[in-house]
Order: C-alpha cells, then structure tokens, then sequence
C-alpha cells in the first residue's frame, strides 16, 4: 500500500519536474543574459549586457488589433536602425526585441515577463489601452521606465514611471470641443460613438464634458457597438432630426466611411470632424474620396507633410514596408527618439539595472523638449501626459490641408 | 489490505499531481529559479486548469455542449472586482478575497441556475447555441454598466458616465462601461489558485462518484431510461450546470484578480475564451478531469514557450493542436497509446504485487 503511494507521488513528480523543466530553460536563458554584465540586480532581474541598451516592445502582431502593433513594431525599427547607425545613445548600441500580446492584457503581462527575462532595461508600449493599464501596473512594481506611444487612456500611465507619446482619451475630446468651439464650426453638435470601445467613449465622453462647458449644444449622441457597426442609417438620422450642424465622429475610419456615405445618400450636409482614428480614411479601399471633402479631424501626423522629417520617414517606411505609415508607426517613432533624448539628459549607461535607469529618465523626461513626427516642443509633466498643440487638417481636393 | 478501488486511486494520483505540482512550482518560484515569464503564468494556468475542469462537468459528465461558459467566468470576474474595489481599505486583503471568491463563485453559481432553466430544456445543437447567445449577452450586459460611487452613495447609469451625476470631489467611477474596472487589487497568488484548483478537483471527482453524479451521467447515457427510473432530469441537469457555473466564476475571480485591468471583450469573455476552454476538454478526453486538467496547463504554456519563434507561433499552436487531436483519436494513435500503457503497467505490476 504505502509503495502505491511512492509510486503514485514519484510519477506525479517526474511528471511535474518535466513540466518545470520548461519554466527551468527559460529561467537559464536569463542566467546567460545576465553573465556578460556579470551584476545581477536585486530579485533576480538580469541587468543589461552592459554594452548595448535593450529596450523591449510589446504590442498586437496577431489578432484583431494586428495592423496597429504592425505599425509600431516597424516605427520603433526604422528609429532604432537610425539611432544605431548614428552611434547609439550616449555611445552605446540598442538592441530592440518586440514581443507579441494580441491586444489581450493577460497576454501582455506574458510578453512583459518575456521581455524582463531576456533583460530589457526600458519599455516602449503598450499599443493598446486596455494591455497597457494591466502592465503599467507590473512595471510600477519594478520600476521599469515605459513609454506608451499610442495607450490613450488615462489609466495606461497612471503611475509616475509610464509616460505617453499621445494625445489622452479626455484630452482628445476636450482640445476638440475647444477647437470647434473657438473656431464656430458649429453650434448643434451630434455625436456618433463606439459604446463598445474604450478609445470612442473616452474622447467622448470628455467631449461631452467639455461641450457643456463651452457652451455647446450636444443635440444628439448616438451610440453603436462593435456588433452593429455596419448600418448607420438610424444614427445619421437622428442626427440630421435633431438639426445638428456639427457630427463629431470620434470613431475610426472604417465606420466612419459608412456615415460619410450614408449622409450623402439622404443629402445630409454638416461638418464632420473626427479625431485621429479618422486617420486613414483617404487610403481606404473602395471609398469614395470625394465623400470626405471638407471633413476635418485632429491628428498628430500627417503622411502628407512636407517638412524634412516627415517626408524622410514616410519614404523609409514605404521602402521597407510597402505602405504609407499611419500615426501609430510615426508615435512609435517619436517614442523611440524620445527614449534617446531623455537617456542623454540623464546620461545613462547600459551596466545600470532598470530600476536605477527609470529613476534617472522619469527626471529626465519632464526637462526636455522633443520635436518630431507628431509635434513640436513636446514636454512632459510628472503625470505622464505630452503638452503638445493639437494639429488639426482638413481634407480638401481629396488631400489633407493643414488649417 | 484490500486493493483500493480503480476510482479512488485514479482520484489520488489527480489529487497527488496537483499538490505535488504546487510545492515544487511554489518551492522554485519562491528560491527564484522560475524564468519571470513562467511565475507570471502560474496563477494564469491554474485559472484555465479550473476552466477547464468545471466544464467537463457539463461537456463530459452531464454531457451537453455548453458554449457559453466564459460568460460566467465574466460574472464572477466583474462581480468580485466590484467587490473588492468597494471594500478596498475597509478589511484586511486576505478576509476580502476569501470574500471576493465566495461571491463570484455564488453569484455566478446563482447566473448558472437562472440562465439553466430556459436553456436546459433544449437538448444537444440547440442547447449548444443557446449557451452561446447567452454568453455573448453576459459580455454585452457588462460593457453598459456605469458605476460610481461618492459621498452619496452608488450611482447606477446604463448610458454613459456624465449620467452618473456624480460628486465632482468625492465621485470615483468604479465600472466605467466598455472601459471596464481599473485597479482591481492584486490579490491572486499562486498558492490560492493551487488550493482553488484542488477544492474543485474534490467537488467534481466527488459529485461524479456519488448518488447524485451518477444520476447525473445516467441522464447523458439515456436519458429516457434515466426518466423511467424517476430520476428527476431537470435537477440533476441544474444541478451539474449551477456548480460547473460556479466554479468557473470562481476562476473569472482569481482571473481579474491577477490583472489590474479588467474589460469584457470577446477574448477573454467571448465565445473565443469558450471555445478555448473547449478545446482543453476535448483534447484531455470529455469526461476525463484529470486529462482535461493537463491539457489545459500544456496548452496555456505551449504558446508561450513558443515565442521565439514570433511569427510563426500560432501557426505552430495549430499544427501542434491538430496533431495531437488527430493522434488522440486515430487507430494507430490508440495503438501506441495502449502498448504504452501495456508497459507502464509492466514496471508497475511487480510492485502492486509486494504492496498487497
């Protein structure tokens, strides 16, 4: 009786030490990682190579969400190779190493701690909202320096360690209703928004709070879910019922290329203004382009701007890529170039563990001023959030124009 | 000493892997040899291992195909995080989560009857639809959900946060609609998670060997003959459900409790996440706990070891997948499998024999 027991117990322990094995190997990749700088940093987190940054990525390469992540991973590329090729920061090579999280926050915790094991020594993510709220929380734990440069909401860097290479949800919203307010775009505004997602509802929602505000009358707020988000006819009615003439569509561009069409069937004329999820409207497959004329939206980059900056990325991103970058590839650009700003204010080293790093560039990060892609003279305050002016185009002879 | 019985040994060895699995994991984890990607895993996998467990108490004991169980995976998940955020600061962590758990567990217990009455009178395809729809609408009912709370008290809106009219110093949103519930206490540890996954071993592998189990698997075996025996159909069909509901809200809670954030979206409670779950029952063998219990702590690790390989890993994921159904259940796959077990029994004959 008592050796059924062993038995029982001894197979079920070969058996788990086999499982195990697979946490073992990896925790050996880590050990490797850590013998070149030869230091360990406290609680077994390896320290850098000491002779290269490593800067980690994470952010959807598959899934849904894939396109943004895509955008990212190949912004930061095109960045770091310039970075590298230029000498590095403070002298040192960067080795860059992205990580997949599906846009799934228990996922991205994963590409997190795969990232921490190889030894990444700062962040440059998440892509998304909703991943980037669950991992803030683990790198305020270890202190480890993240930049987000497309998470919009406010929670994605609600600690003093994560700062953002974006506009926020709320501030979105309230720069939009300041814009159309200032500028008399419109008195009656309807608004049609994504109940289902966070970016939508976020901007407006501070939108709606600011309107009230300014002044402005929100005649109708219509809204749809992912699930319906195919036939607008209802919403665009009730927007034209209630003699809105403003429709302010914080949505991307796949919905809002519907609405365009389906106001210009029933002869339905206000402006339209969106945010930079309308970003990429022009170069969507099989719309119309005349329909947008005239809309306006707020966006941080724009493929079509002829500074220096700009047309030199676009041209090596097409190169690469094949395809003109959008706002995610040219924040994850401008975060890149931020990292190495910051990291020569506070002239960091590679031999430093993360920890001492995020210290130096959390300081750093509020005494520089950045301008890029998406901005110019962006500064950051301790919250986290960019100071930047909001730029603001307007499509005309199917092009953007600044205003 | 008599032999023990088939069951009950094959229940020790279920029992044995698990705490044994728990004092090594936890032993490495702690003397901090685990790689950071595998100690984070550890509370995720034991999560899936109860998924997977509770609904191959519908899927194989009571066998009807339930779609939907993410659904109440999602109540216990939001139900225990609304908890804990509310009562956060106002008792000890440990008494809150022991809390926490116990409400979700019961009010997801509590979705699985109600949802369970209308749905267990359908049988089969039908019923397997039904599940589904009604997972889908848990997940939507959560994302409308506006909640505050100031000085006031609760404020309940179903259309947007402005609405609330809340306290503009004191107001605190708590359930931001789609947005979901932000900084809910990380509460979950391994360790929890290990002794959650054993209570529901011993709830699950005790109900099948009792009265009541049995009764329960008379009903998937006929169901017309169980009738005629007077054994009450509906019952024993509730029954199974609530607890198999039950016990996935008991994982949605350690799930939300291991991540800050907490958002209903069709991955983590939509029908992909039940499909998944699926997935590990049907690969471990539908009725069989132990198998199903393995198959989903492989196949959470299984995507993650692969990530070297970046691109090409979910693609690899399915292969493996495909492969490993396609061997479970051809013949020559069945062949192999018995002339393994043909020789495991070998090695463990002779010491049967001196242990009598």
């Amino acid at each position: 009786m008592k050796k059924k027991f062993l038995s029982v117990v001894l197979t079920a322990v070969l058996a788990v030490t086999a499982l195990a094995g697979c946490g073992g190997s990896g925790s050996g990749e880590e050990t490797t990682g850590a013998v070149d700088g030869g230091t360990t940093a406290e609680g077994g987190e390896s320290s850098g190579s000491g002779e290269t940054f490593k800067i980690g990525g994470i952010g959807p390469i598959t899934g849904d969400t894939a396109i943004y992540g895509q955008a990212v991973q190949n912004g930061m590329t095109i960045a770091f190779d310039e970075i590298n090729e230029a000498g590095g920061i403070n002298g040192y090579q960067v080795e860059l190493k992205f990580e997949d999280d599906q846009s799934d926050p228990e996922l991205s915790i994963n590409a997190y701690n795969t990232l921490k094991d190889w030894g990444m020594q700062m962040l440059i993510g998440t892509v998304t909202s909703g991943a980037c709220e669950a991992v803030v929380a683990e790198t305020y734990d270890d202190n480890m320096f993240q930049i987000t440069p497309s998470g919009t909401s406010v929670n994605s860097i609600q600690y003093e360690n994560a700062f953002r290479m974006c506009f926020s949800d709320p501030a979105q919203g309230s720069e939009s209703a300041k814009y159309i307010s200032e500028n008399n775009l419109g008195t009656k505004v309807a608004v049609i928004y994504d109940s289902s997602d966070t970016y939508s509802t976020g901007i407006y929602q501070a939108f709606a709070q600011e309107a009230q505000t300014l002044g402005l009358e929100i005649v109708a707020a219509e809204s749809f879910t992912a699930d319906t988000n195919t036939d607008f006819s209802v919403q665009v009615q009730k927007a034209q019922d209630a003699g809105a003439d403003l429709v302010f569509l914080p949505i991307y561009y796949q919905e809002a290329s519907l609405i365009l069409a389906r106001a210009n069937e029933v002869g339905y004329e206000p402006q339209f203004f969106g945010c930079d999820g309308m970003d990429g409207i022009l170069t969507l497959d099989n719309f119309d382009v005349s329909l947008a004329e005239g809309l306006m939206l707020m966006t941080p980059f724009s493929a079509d701007a002829e500074d220096e900056l700009t047309q030199s990325f676009v041209s090596k991103y097409q190169e690469a890529h094949g395809e003109t970058p959008n706002q995610f590839a040219a924040d994850a650009y401008d975060a890149a170039y931020v990292i190495k700003a910051a990291a020569e204010q506070a002239n960091i080293t590679p031999d430093m563990d993360a920890s001492a790093i995020c210290d130096a560039l959390k300081t750093a990060m509020t005494e520089i001023s950045y301008t890029g892609l998406t901005g110019h003279d962006i500064s950051w305050g301790e919250d986290g959030e960019p100071t930047k002016e909001p730029i603001v185009v307007k499509v005309t002879n199917g092009a953007y124009e600044f205003m | 000493m008599k032999r023990m019985q088939k069951t009950t040994r094959s229940n020790l060895i279920t029992y044995g892997i698990v705490i044994v699995g728990t004092i090594l994991l936890q032993a490495l984890d702690s003397a901090g040899s685990l790689s950071s990607l595998f100690s984070g895993l550890l509370v995720p996998l034991c999560t899936y291992m109860i998924l997977a467990v509770s609904l191959n108490l519908v899927v194989g004991i009571l066998g009807e195909l339930s779609l939907g169980h993410a659904g109440f995976m999602c109540v216990g998940a939001f139900v225990s995080a609304f908890f804990s955020k509310l009562t956060m600061g106002t008792m000890p962590d440990g008494l809150r989560f022991f809390l926490a758990i116990l409400i979700g567990a019961a009010v997801a217990g509590i979705f699985g009857i109600l949802i369970g009455i209308p749905v267990l009178r359908l049988r089969g395809d039908y019923l397997a639809i039904v599940t589904l729809a009604f997972g889908e609408i848990i997940k939507n009912v959560v994302n409308v959900f506006y909640i505050g709370r100031d000085v006031n008290g609760l404020h309940v809106s179903m259309k947007d946060s402005i609405s609330l009219n809340m306290d503009a110093a004191t107001g605190e949103i708590i359930v931001n609609g789609p947005q979901g519930i932000n900084g809910t206490p990380r509460d979950s540890t391994f360790l929890i998670g290990a002794v959650l996954l054993l209570i529901v071993l011993i709830i699950v592998l005790n109900l099948v060997n009792s009265r009541s189990g049995r009764a329960i698997m008379s009903i998937r075996d006929d169901r017309i003959a169980a009738e005629s025996i007077g054994i009450n159909i509906t019952k024993y069909k509730l029954m199974a459900f609530a607890i198999s509901a039950a016990m996935a809200g008991a994982a949605g809670v350690l799930y939300s409790h291991n991540l800050a954030t907490l958002a209903a979206t069709s991955r983590n409670f939509g029908y992909n996440m039940s499909i998944t779950i699926l997935v590990f029952v049907v690969l471990g063998g539908i009725g069989n706990i132990r198998g199903s219990m393995i198959a989903a702590f492989v196949l959470t690790l299984i995507p993650e070891l692969l990530r070297s390989i970046s691109d090409y890993r979910m693609l690899i994921y399915a292969v493996i997948l495909i492969a490993v159904m396609i061997f479970n259940w051809s013949r020559g796959g069945r062949h192999i499998k018995e002339l393994l077990s043909v020789k495991l029994h070998g090695i463990f004959k002779p010491r049967r024999k001196e242990a009598k």
